[in-house]
């Protein structure tokens, strides 16, 4: 073969190449957002749809799509329609800071929220503040985010575990003993919530040991174990998700449940719909319940949800329901979309009671950020026969969230205006 | 042959370069953001980190995402414990990965194929083990945050690359002509023609006498100084670090990103990872099966389109050399 | 705590008695034929759930057997169109294209079943401790023992007793000797890798009785078996068996002493292994170098 035919072909490869490449601009162009209408409230929120936290992730964002539509037929906010914008996060940091931006810069998004993975909530924030955009963090649970490291533009929904730990801590003191066994998951949020605990705990001068295990664990029979060799009154359960299912799963298995009591803060519905009924025991608080019987507007919005999603709403939907009206909320009392100033307009604001789906006073706290939510705290089992399938947890107390979470001083929140 | 390669190499690069330097002016119009075109540049850097050794001489490396990992866990701890210095942070982080690679590198290079393979794969996630395990330190899972890029402060001029979307861009770009201008020399010197020939054929450059462990490893060594140049520019984007940096699927996409824009090509990697990332960040927002279709795109590349999309025939017709 | 101890060792054993099983079937796949088979997690998974769906229809135990046959059959079809093609080639592609593969395998079996963890009950004479005082040896558990117990027996003995389980040991060795004396190497490395995939398959389906279903739940479990593989030696079945157990009793051990250690032991055992014996334990010198 001679050289010329040779570089011949070679250009001629390399131009198909490069033809293919061009090829693949149409699909780079269907970027360009054509339809969007520029006089649309736009909500960005920010969730991993895939990877391990999707269960509760996907119920965010259909508590958040409901909302939408509800807010949308009264007629938006101020006056105005909304656009609900979900990206997947991927439970990744990366991923999650670049759909900011992109929600942020290219969609110019009024609101965002995010995240389940508390560290993307917690990236996340970095970029909203630098932005200046308000952000509602709906479910992700790390302390600093309305604590040492709250910002002005960050309000969050669900709990800090400090609000966790002392709803459930002096039940579990007086119904079951105050010798407790912790099978802690090795991070932040579990240190951070067995502290709480421990506090609680050697306050009522009581003992206890525990396990720090790495999430992900699949395998508890080494600290099952030598949790039975310490024999406390309560085996304090605090793992997440996959692993929270295992643990209590094989702590049936081994027939731990007849010589102790097993507890911990949350056990998510998600979670409780993945094991089997066995292993649905103990005392557990919930963020919010789907069965409050007394409560009113609860029973209808749970239909509505059952309806529009084929399941009963669970903490999550609530989380991404309440967001959503947050920012609404938020927009009315501020009459305007400016952050700084709804910002201000969310501090203190309470939310109207079909909103909040729970009795009392469901307010923003000033002073970090966090909303004083009730804490229910009840006792889990398996579903009664005949009565819904969901039906697995029944509420004994419910705590408010002023009281649980202690002063606002405590948690080292400084709010810092911009100038 | 070569001649005519630089010379196609020659087109590209310029064609690249109008590009990049262009993409404020288009990356709107194209439905793209700054952040979008400033990942690209840093996922680029790390694909082409990762040919120095794939394409250039012939090793598989599957768990390099650890370098660009602790690259980018060097730039954060420079960051927030040592001085707010963004060149500072990108050194340190730069020596954080290329250092411990060298170490690692040591350990490993006797091993070829699959089995090379299989040890940077475990090794890999060794480095995400420690970073995610390692809590007090690293942040854990949490991930290592609390600092943030420094403006820069050269003179009487403040560049301010925190806020400035644009300003930042360029910067990311010329610490990338940086780097590429270097590996483009170190390709094209000595040392990079022996390279070439340990991966044409490794047992005949033996016999000529070449101290092959010796040029694998440094070979090894500088891809991992790239990469974890990369990882840093990574961290200053997204002012954070996190484990998920290091994870053997973070690896397995900087790889395809290498391959399908083709490893043989100089500017292949880049182009590789401006379509992976462009085409994730697309998909990712209109359905929810992105990593089906992402999958696909492995499938596809693999079976169909093995010499990327620049790849040139080298020797046309003939298949790659069966391993081992 | 010497009682501790031996809980833990026995724990440990049965615990690296299902890392075995998962090991074996990616060691088998990468002596064959060279691939990595970074899909093997999603074949896990997609066991599991499989194994649940026809427990619906037939039972616990008929899920138990059928799942893996459907599992292998799959990944027959997936080497015969696929992975077949790039046996010529430089092993990357092999390995990006399982790469690629465990995304759709993973987002695949979301996308069907619901990113919601499912339930799996097992029978329930089954979900009983043995014993008082053995009370972590749950039925289940000892089942899963016996299960996977029986089955690399058994696979040893394939190996090494039948004519076809000859052909693949001589085939790890040097497979164009093989070829040239006339046996289907095609047909060998496609029954291989379904044999590889069948213990994929199994293994989830066992996991899922012990842990549920999620569809991530595939790519937590590979890492232990390339470890396993690793520390026995590359290319070594036995070394893989040793390999399994060893790593799980390791993490047993090390869970009595310091539990946040555990995962980590493995790894250490590792990084050891290849510096004082770069080859694993049982492994030869040049098999993959």
């Amino acid at each position: 073969m001679n050289n010329n035919k040779l570089s011949r072909v070679l250009r001629r490869r390399t131009l198909l190449k490069a033809g293919a490449a061009a090829g693949l601009l149409p699909l780079v162009r269907p970027f360009v957002i054509s339809a969007r209408a520029a006089d649309t409230v736009k909500i960005g929120m920010i969730d991993p749809i895939t990877g391990v936290y999707s269960a509760p992730a996907n119920s965010e964002v259909e508590g958040a799509k409901y909302a939408v539509a509800e807010i949308n037929k009264k007629g938006g906010i101020l006056g105005r329609q909304v656009e609900l914008l979900v990206e997947d996060s991927a439970n990744d940091v990366g991923t999650g800071v670049q759909k900011a931006r992109k929600l942020i810069d290219r969609d110019q998004v009024n609101f965002i929220l995010a995240d389940v993975n508390s560290a993307i909530a917690y990236a996340v924030a970095g970029v909203t503040n630098e932005k200046k955009i308000l952000h509602i963090v709906p479910g992700g649970h790390t302390d600093p985010i309305t604590g040492k490291d709250c910002k002005w533009n960050v309000f969050r929904v669900c709990n800090t575990t400090a609000m966790d730990a002392n709803a459930i801590a002096d039940t579990l003191i007086s119904k079951f003993g105050k010798k407790w066994y912790f099978l802690t998951p090795d991070y932040a949020y579990g240190h951070t919530l067995q502290e709480g605990f421990v506090k609680k705990l050697q306050a009522a001068g009581g003992t206890y040991e525990g396990d720090l295990l790495p999430i992900g664990t699949a395998d508890f029979s080494a600290s099952l174990i030598k949790a039975k060799q310490f024999a406390p009154n309560v085996l304090l359960n605090i793992m997440g998700g996959a692993d929270q299912v295992n643990s209590l799963k094989q702590f049936v298995q081994f027939g731990m449940d007849k010589q102790m009591a097993v507890g911990g803060a949350l056990y998510e519905l998600e979670s409780m719909r993945a094991v089997p009924k066995e292993a649905l025991t103990g005392w557990w608080t919930m963020e919010w319940w789907w069965d409050q019987p007394n409560v009113p507007h609860v029973k209808e919005w749970v239909a509505e949800l059952k309806k529009a999603t084929g399941k009963t709403p669970s903490a999550r939907h609530w989380f991404g329901y309440v967001a959503v009206h947050s920012c609404a909320l938020a927009a009315a009392a501020a009459k305007e979309l400016d952050a700084v100033k709804m910002a201000h307009a969310l501090e203190g604001l309470k939310l109207p009671p079909e909103v909040a789906l729970q009795p009392g006073d469901i307010v923003y706290r000033a002073g970090d950020h966090e909303l004083m939510s009730s804490i229910f705290v009840g006792d889990a089992h398996p579903a009664p026969a005949g009565g819904d399938a969901d039906n697995m947890f029944t509420i004994q107390t419910a705590v408010p969230g002023e009281k649980a979470a202690g002063p606002a001083e405590a948690t080292g929140c400084k709010v810092v205006w911009p100038a | 042959m070569i001649g005519r390669r630089f010379t196609a190499d020659q087109i590209t690069m310029v064609v690249v370069w109008a590009l990049l330097l262009t993409v404020p002016l288009w990356i709107g119009a194209v439905g793209g953001y700054m952040a979008l075109a400033t990942r690209v540049v840093v996922l680029g850097l790390a694909a082409m980190s990762i040919n120095f050794l794939l394409g250039f001489t012939g090793y598989m490396s599957f768990g390099h995402a650890a370098f660009f990992g602790l690259g980018a866990y060097g730039a954060g701890f420079t960051l927030k414990l040592l001085a707010a210095s963004t060149p500072l942070s990108l050194l340190l982080g730069m020596l954080l990965g290329g250092v411990l690679g060298g170490l690692l590198g040591l350990l490993i290079v006797r091993r070829r194929g699959v089995y090379f393979a299989m040890v940077t794969i475990a090794f890999g996630q060794v480095f995400y083990f420690i970073a995610y395990r390692w809590n007090t330190l690293t942040g854990g899972d949490d991930g290592l945050r609390g600092f943030a890029r420094a403006p820069l402060h050269l003179g009487p001029v403040t560049i301010d690359i925190l806020n400035n979307a644009t300003a930042f861009y360029f910067f990311v770009l010329a610490c990338f002509a940086l780097v590429t201008g270097v590996m483009g020399l170190l390709l094209r010197s000595p040392f990079g023609h022996t390279l070439l020939a340990i991966r044409e054929n490794e047992q005949r450059a033996r016999f000529l006498g070449i101290p092959i462990e010796r040029h694998v490893w440094v070979s090894f060594t500088l891809s991992c100084f790239f990469m974890s140049f990369a990882g840093a520019l990574y961290a200053l984007l997204n002012n954070f670090a996190d484990p998920s940096n290091l994870y053997y699927v973070m690896s397995g996409n900087i790889v395809i990103m290498a391959v399908l824009g083709g490893i043989r090509a100089f500017w292949g990697p880049l182009l590789g990872a401006a379509v992976f990332v462009v085409l994730q960040d697309y998909l990712s927002s209109v359905t929810t099966n992105w990593m089906s279709f992402v999958g696909l795109l492995f499938v596809l590349v693999v079976l169909f389109f093995p010499r990327g999309l620049l790849g040139f025939a080298r020797n046309r017709g003939q298949r790659e050399p069966a391993a081992g | 705590m010497t009682t501790l101890i031996l809980f833990n060792v026995t724990n440990g054993l049965i615990i690296g008695a299902f890392y075995v099983l998962m090991a074996l079937g990616l060691s088998l796949i990468l002596n064959l034929s060279g691939v990595i088979n970074f899909a093997h997690g999603g074949f896990l998974t997609l066991g599991g759930y499989v194994a649940y769906a026809l427990s619906l229809r037939i039972g616990f135990w008929g899920g138990l057997i059928v799942a893996p046959f459907i599992v292998a059959a799959l990944g027959i079809v997936i080497e015969r169109t696929m992975i077949r093609r790039l046996y010529g080639r430089d092993p990357l592609y092999s390995l990006l294209l399982t790469f690629g593969l465990a995304f759709i395998l993973e987002d695949g079996t979301r996308w069907y079943w619901g990113p919601q963890g499912l339930p799996v009950t097992v029978p329930a004479f089954l979900a009983q401790p043995l014993s008082a005082s053995l009370f972590f040896i749950t039925g289940y558990r000892l089942f899963m023992v016996v299960v996977a117990a029986s089955v690399i027996v058994a696979l040893f003995f394939f190996l090494r007793h039948t004519r076809l389980g000859l052909r693949i040991r001589a085939g790890t060795l040097d497979l164009d000797t093989v070829s040239s004396l006339g046996v289907n190497v095609r047909f060998l490395r496609s029954f291989n890798f379904g044999l590889g995939i069948f213990l994929a398959g199994l293994s989830g389906v066992l996991a899922g009785g012990q842990l549920g279903l999620i569809p991530t739940m595939g790519s937590a479990l590979l890492m232990p078996s390339f470890i396993a593989i690793i520390v026995g030696g590359v290319g070594s079945l036995p070394g893989t068996l040793v390999g399994g157990l060893l790593i799980g009793v390791a993490a047993g051990v090390t869970t009595v002493f310091w539990p946040s250690a555990s995962e980590a032991v493995m790894y250490v055992l590792m990084a050891v292994v290849l510096m004082v014996r770069p080859r694993g334990l049982f492994g030869e010198e040049g098999m993959l170098t």
